[in-house]
């Protein structure tokens, strides 16, 4: 796995009078990717991805595509191609028109044209609605258009700016697995924008987070969710359970943090962070029992504050000694072998190889 | 239909019987002298004052007066000119202000509201003092004297198409010029296949209210054409001086036949494009 990145951003800077919305960021997106971008809005990460489109031009710092400086090369003439938030059907043209619309342009000819358009269709399983208009068709397959209007021209990467923010849940789940079915498929490196956690994770290959036009973390999605560096990728990121914590020292198999409310705790942590702020536990990883203290340090006293039922799980909130803290039940069974109440005392305890040491 | 009780509600005006009494009040103020001329454009009395049964022959009459058809042609001849001018010049306009922000857009953008807001005597006026001051006004033959009313025509209407088409712009979402540029297509190709479709409907609207603006227009007429130069509706005019024969009333309806069917198809395309459901 050693061909070049597809894409190389390096110290990208993009000001908008004196406000920098994309703040010397440098990535490289490894080819075949589905890389997620991933951030609060107002983060930079639209900006980002209009710089790939060429509908920005960056302030600093320069863009590669395949190899090639993009700086000078206006949106028309790059090899990307874009699938808008509010998709940007064409209104008075057909699905068809639509989908052909960028073969048409740059003069391919006539019977290529139907023959890749009605691939494209049958891409996105739109067969039989090749004559509509895009008003006499769903959100959901003015999407499927936008993609294959897209995908049609066979660029080197698709970019997706918030492509599934305006379908509804049930739907957006089936894109979203959509999406990488499409991705294996055409092998195609795709570039998508999102706020939603949910999404990244459950698509993506790579994720970059990002606040304040800043890359604060790339990994894949597991390593994100499991091994947060900072507080904010680690808050933003589903749900955790934050403690104040210091390093005190580092050995062979792990370090020693002073953790507030739980006192000294050894976490089997090889590479922590240069400067230790936090300590993390999701919530699923902390156990919530109420019978007696058991052995092993990493247990705290409390009581139950509120019960929110999912379903499949229930969040249990604990208070203890000032500190609220999240905890997880799945409900694997449909009998409660042990009912837990509002109010009740409570010990809740988590294994010290499932905290995550965070730094700011 | 479901019976509804009780009081009419505050906009269930067709209940009030006072409100419907004053609707037909207003349509008959409105509409009841164009209905009696078209009626009376039938009549077969010369002095036209009483009805003396149907005929179709002051149409014919009209159709023979060979000065009332020059100034038919010259009419058409004006509002065609004029429409396809404005209309260009309109669009362009709307356009740019749409697009662009350059200093002074706000001076330009009330400028453009002037002709729509100055009392046409004045603009007949001022038009005719520039006109003979540029010695663009008498000495010339037909059809370069018409020049004075094709300028003037344009100077009120195109502002009226620039409204228009500005109108239909409000509704454009800049993301399907991107979209379009982003697939591949260059800045004019973009303006030919996504732009220039999308302000269709304003442009054709703009387009039919200019000719009816040219074609019905008056004083700013009568102030900018020579003496040798008449419309249609100054033709009217001076017929009428000798007496209001079924004849005029015959060529009045033809115009309003014309404007009327303009209009219809103006607003027509004027509707707005109903918002896409989502799902």
């Amino acid at each position: 796995m050693n061909a070049p990145p597809i894409v190389r951003i390096e110290q990208v800077t993009k000001r908008f009078g004196s406000f920098a919305a994309v703040d010397a960021v440098s990535l490289a997106i490894p080819r075949n990717a589905f890389f997620a971008l991933l951030g609060p809005s107002g983060c930079g990460k639209t900006t980002l991805l209009r710089m790939l489109a060429g509908f920005e031009q960056p302030s600093e710092g320069r863009i590669l595509i395949d190899g090639e400086e993009m700086a000078a090369v206006p949106p028309n003439r790059r090899p990307v191609n874009m699938v808008f938030q509010s998709y940007a059907v064409f209104p008075h043209m057909t699905v068809a028109e639509n989908i052909g619309y960028g073969l048409k342009v740059t003069g391919v000819p006539r019977p290529e044209i139907e023959r890749r358009v009605a691939e494209a269709v049958a891409m996105v399983r739109l067969q039989g609605f090749e004559e509509r208009r895009p008003d006499q068709l769903s959100g959901g397959q003015k999407q499927r258009v936008a993609l294959a209007r897209a995908l049609v021209k066979k660029p080197k990467l698709l970019l997706l700016d918030e492509p599934l923010s305006a379908l509804d849940r049930k739907l957006r789940e089936e894109m979203q697995l959509e999406l990488v079915r499409l991705q294996h498929e055409v092998g195609i490196t795709f570039v998508i924008v999102t706020h939603d956690q949910d999404e990244a994770l459950s698509m993506a290959t790579h994720i970059a987070v990002m606040n304040r036009g800043r890359i604060l973390q790339i990994s894949d999605p597991r390593s994100l969710y499991e091994r947060p560096r900072t507080r904010f990728v680690a808050d933003f990121i589903g749900q955790v359970n934050v403690f104040d914590a210091r390093l005190l020292d580092r050995g062979e198999t792990g370090v020693r943090v002073m953790v507030e409310g739980l006192g000294e705790i050894e976490v089997p942590e090889r590479e922590p962070p240069a400067e230790v702020v936090a300590l993390a536990v999701r919530p699923e990883k902390m156990e919530v029992r109420t019978e007696g203290p058991q052995a092993g340090p990493l247990q705290l006293a409390g009581r139950i504050g509120q019960i929110a039922y999912f379903g499949d799980h229930s969040r249990i909130f604990v208070e203890c000694d000032g500190l609220r803290l999240i905890c997880i039940r799945h409900n694997r069974s449909r009998i409660e072998e042990t009912p837990l109440a509002e109010g009740m005392a409570c010990y809740v305890s988590f294994r010290p190889e499932d905290a995550v040491l965070l730094s700011s | 239909m479901a019976e509804r009780r009780g009081a009419p509600g505050p906009l269930e005006y067709t209940r009030r019987l006072w409100l419907r009494a004053w609707l037909a009040a207003t349509f008959l103020f409105l509409y009841a002298p164009i209905v009696i001329l078209v009626i009376f454009s039938f009549n077969d009395s010369r002095r036209n004052i009483v009805w003396r049964g149907f005929t179709t022959k002051y149409y014919a009459k009209a159709i023979a007066n060979a000065s009332l058809i020059e100034a038919f042609t010259n009419s058409l001849i004006v509002a065609f000119i004029s429409t396809v001018v404005s209309t260009i010049l309109g669009t362009l306009l709307a356009m740019a202000l749409w697009r662009f922000r350059f200093p002074g857009k706000a001076a330009v953008e009330g400028a453009n509201a002037l002709p729509i807001v100055i009392p046409e005597i004045c603009m007949g006026v001022s038009l005719l003092v520039f006109f003979s001051r540029i010695g663009l006004m008498g000495g010339i033959s037909w059809p370069v004297s018409l020049t004075p009313v094709v300028i003037g025509h344009i100077a009120f209407s195109f502002p009226f198409v620039a409204v228009v088409v500005r109108a239909r712009l409000e509704g454009f979402d800049r993301s399907l010029e991107e979209a379009s540029k982003d697939l591949g297509a260059s800045e004019w190709q973009t303006l030919r296949h996504v732009l220039i479709p999308f302000m269709k409907p304003g442009i054709v609207a703009g387009a039919l209210l200019a000719m009816t603006l040219s074609l019905d227009d008056f004083v700013i007429t009568f102030f900018t054409s020579g003496p040798e130069t008449i419309t249609f509706p100054i033709k009217i005019y001076s017929m009428v001086r000798f007496g209001a024969t079924p004849e005029v009333n015959a060529a009045s309806t033809v115009l309003i036949a014309i404007t009327l069917l303009l209009t219809v198809i103006a607003m027509r395309l004027q509707t707005p494009v109903r918002e896409e459901e989502t799902r």
